[in-house]
């Protein structure tokens, strides 16, 4: 017996080792781009190589363009994971001190979290503040910062509201324009029938649910990468608390079904008639039809998202990418090029949009004939971008995020899963999350004000 | 020829104090791949955890490291997040351990006495589930306890009842402990079973002579032999589900709200370094639990310490 866990123990450490040399093989990137081993192919091997981490779909053949159409650079490209799976290796890289790429795909929302660890280069010492007028105005207002630029904008998630047509006319009831007309049909659909729920509101929607937030003028944070040690906290504004008692008391009534987001079962329910609206930014038709068991009778057809007060309508944003230049990058100046580059022609537009659906944040391509027209057959052929999508692209005024927003998730997850699990109420929710973030915040060595 | 040098060789080496220190060099040399290895990977990284468990960096002090002596550990202690965690940790213990031993010990004996060709597969089945790696083990219970795709649903439903919600906060820490003794037990049983069959069998038949029954024999004579197996496999047990991970972590991916990122010390450790970048509190996080296993395993131990042996 003793031999035998001696002999585990030895085992262990050769694997151990042997993982551990896999690994130093692996950690291209930073300086050592020539080094690096890059997913696609680098088609100049001559010419200077910048390492970029990004996920989206059907990336490699935006890659190509862009290293077939430049001579003097060329994009040597890996995918480090999706979302947090990329996030981790990145703050694992900071703290290592080396180890990042030069040019890193970042949502918008995390931009804060990585600036405040002066991760990330000012953009507008290499010209990208010339940019502004190219980017769509709440998009630019998510990646900049009086001055400083931190990364440019990819693309977007401007919210509309997807539903099944054939649901509604099958029990006869109108599509909500509003909060109150949404509430009513909710009613309305169950009161006919209907054996599924009008929509879903997810206790780990995150983003989702801060969108939602939003569009009743919910400011949560205050927080200015120039002052990097104040943060103003205000989750618990009366703001939230009137949506999050609204979507409560949907609860309450089983009107609402409160499904995880993003898993298997939720991806299913999407998509076999369980619910008769998916509350969705520009990338959800793409999302949709990539989901399998599909109910093969569904009439899809996308509208604006309903409005608290439709006179004054408020346009929100659900996601959302960019292109940030990592500190630890020696050539920081190709590195601002790629940033810029990679999404800047009509190339590649068209690629991000056919081959990977998303939304452009590039006014050139946003406004273009070719994408305000496009007809998605998945939505019987209605023209969703023109009818939908592009007022709300246009009207999202950007949004403060926090600097601990991984964090700031995670509370507000746990806070909404108990307000649904054990019945408190709204406004205890936020005050939860509220006292939480204001106590990591303190703790963290911010000056907060509430 | 060769054979007799062979043999003649080790006689020839009469142990003169040169001989013998070449000798002990030989021995440095044999030891010095493992040691490098259990060095640079495990000797130095803990040195490093703990230098960084005395520091302190704020995220809004970023790039500032300071030493703050012993605070990182009065807060972890004193941190209720930390303590939920070791208390949800101990639970799993209380319930998971014994669960395991049990049904290890069990099967084990039952494998023992019977000999058939049935008993060699059931003995393999039982052992299978150690053999797939624990990601994937937790990934597939996952879609198992999925309310829509799983079969829970189908067999509640020949019986005209609703299934459970597995991944529901009321029932995921059956859930988990479910996952972990399917897991498991084949190796405790596997380790069991190896020691059972050490034993002289001519101890069995004089039990017989005396008139032992099969029960007596498993319970008196079998099961006080093996012990020492036993207090490894607990010792084994403990540690791990002490330093519960892998198997909530993958299912916290289909139920983010019945586990939070915090629900084990180990998830809070790997989240406050990996998700919220504080990697000086998750090293104190990281040592004040390899401390508290090292105390739990040695009390364990030295309260066992005439079974298992080592007294």
């Amino acid at each position: 017996m003793r031999t035998s866990a001696r002999r585990r123990g030895v085992a262990a450490a050769a694997a151990v080792a042997v993982s551990a040399v896999g690994l130093t093989a692996c950690s291209g990137g930073g300086g050592s781009a020539a080094e690096a081993t890059c997913t696609n192919e680098i088609k100049q091997p001559d010419a200077a190589q910048v390492t970029v981490w990004a996920w989206y779909p059907s990336f490699e053949s935006v890659v190509d363009n862009f290293n077939e159409t430049h001579t003097d650079l060329q994009v040597c490209w890996t995918n480090a994971g999706q979302g947090a799976d990329e996030y981790n290796k990145f703050q694992t890289a900071i703290e290592a001190g080396t180890g990042a790429p030069d040019v890193i795909m970042l949502e918008a929302e995390v931009l804060p979290t990585f600036t405040i660890l002066e991760s990330l280069v000012d953009l507008s010492e290499y010209g990208a503040a010339e940019l502004e007028g190219d980017y769509t105005p709440g998009s630019w207002s998510d990646v900049s910062n009086g001055d400083a630029v931190y990364a440019i904008p990819v693309d977007g998630g401007p919210m509309g509201m997807l539903y099944r047509a054939d649901i509604f006319e099958e029990y006869g009831v109108e599509v909500p324009t509003t909060w109150d007309e949404f509430a009513t049909a909710a009613q309305d659909l169950r009161d006919a029938g209907f054996e599924g729920h009008i929509t879903d509101f997810p206790t780990n929607g995150n983003a989702l649910n801060y969108a939602l937030f939003a569009q009743n003028g919910w400011e949560p944070f205050q927080y200015d990468a120039a002052k990097p040690t104040e943060v103003g906290i205000t989750v618990d504004s009366p703001e939230a608390e009137e949506v999050l008692s609204y979507w409560k008391g949907l609860i309450d009534e089983d009107l609402v079904a409160t499904e995880d987001a993003f898993t298997t079962d939720y991806n299913a329910a999407l998509v076999d008639g369980t619910y008769a609206v998916y509350l969705a930014a520009a990338w959800g038709p793409g999302y949709l039809q990539g989901l399998s068991e599909a109910d093969a009778d569904a009439e899809w057809r996308a509208a604006p998202l309903p409005q608290w007060d439709p006179e004054n309508p408020v346009q929100v944003n659900w996601g959302g990418s960019t292109f940030a230049v990592t500190t630890q990058s020696e050539q920081p100046e190709a590195a601002a090029t790629v940033a810029k580059e990679l999404f800047d022609t009509d190339e590649a537009w068209k690629l991000g949009v056919e081959e990977a659906a998303l939304w452009p944040q590039w006014k050139p391509m946003l406004e273009s004939d070719w994408f305000t027209g496009l007809e998605a057959p998945f939505f019987g052929g209605q023209k969703i971008n023109e009818e939908v999508f592009l007022d709300a692209a246009n009207g999202y005024q950007g949004f403060s995020f926090s600097p601990f927003q991984v964090y700031a998730y995670d509370q507000q997850t746990q806070a909404l899963y108990d307000m649904v699990q054990n019945g408190t109420d709204a406004a205890t929710a936020l005050g939860t999350v509220q006292d939480g973030l204001v106590q990591y915040a303190t703790e963290q060595g911010f000056t907060v004000s509430e | 020829m060769s054979l007799s040098k062979s043999a003649a060789a080790p006689a020839a080496a009469r142990p003169t104090s040169k001989i013998a220190s070449r000798r002990q060099r030989w021995g440095y040399v044999y030891v010095a791949p493992f040691a490098a290895v259990f060095t640079v990977f495990l000797v130095l990284p803990l040195g490093y955890a703990l230098w960084m468990s005395l520091h302190n960096k704020g995220i809004a002090t970023a790039g500032r490291s300071v030493f703050v002596g012993a605070d990182n550990y009065v807060k972890a202690f004193t941190d209720p997040v930390f303590l939920e965690g070791l208390w949800r940790v101990l639970r799993f213990v209380l319930v998971m351990v014994p669960v395991q031993i049990v049904v290890a010990l069990v099967a084990a004996l039952l494998l023992d006495t019977l000999a058939t060709r049935l008993s060699r597969a059931t003995r393999l089945l039982i052992f299978v589930p150690y053999a797939i790696p624990a990601v994937i083990g937790a990934l597939m219970w996952g879609f198992l306890y999925s309310p829509r795709f799983g079969p829970a649903q189908d067999v509640f439903g020949l019986l005209g009842l609703t299934a459970p919600n597995f991944l529901s906060s009321a029932n995921i820490f059956g859930s988990l402990v479910n996952i972990v003794t399917w897991q498991w037990v084949g190796y405790y049983m596997i380790i069991i079973y190896a020691a059972l069959r050490s034993i002289d069998p001519s101890v069995y038949e004089a039990a017989v002579l005396d008139g032992a029954d099969g029960r007596q024999i498993a319970l008196r004579i079998k099961v006080p032999m093996i012990s020492s197996s036993m207090v490894m496999i607990v010792v084994f047990a403990l540690i791990g589900t002490l330093q519960f991970f892998t198997e909530p972590q993958v299912l916290r991916s289909s139920a983010q709200g019945a586990i939070p990122s915090d629900y084990t010390p180990n998830m809070y450790a790997f989240a406050t370094a990996f998700n919220y970048s504080q990697f000086n509190y998750a090293s104190t996080l990281a040592f004040a639990l390899g401390f508290l296993v090292f105390v739990g395993s040695y009390v364990f131990l030295f309260l066992t310490r005439k079974q298992s042996g080592l007294k």
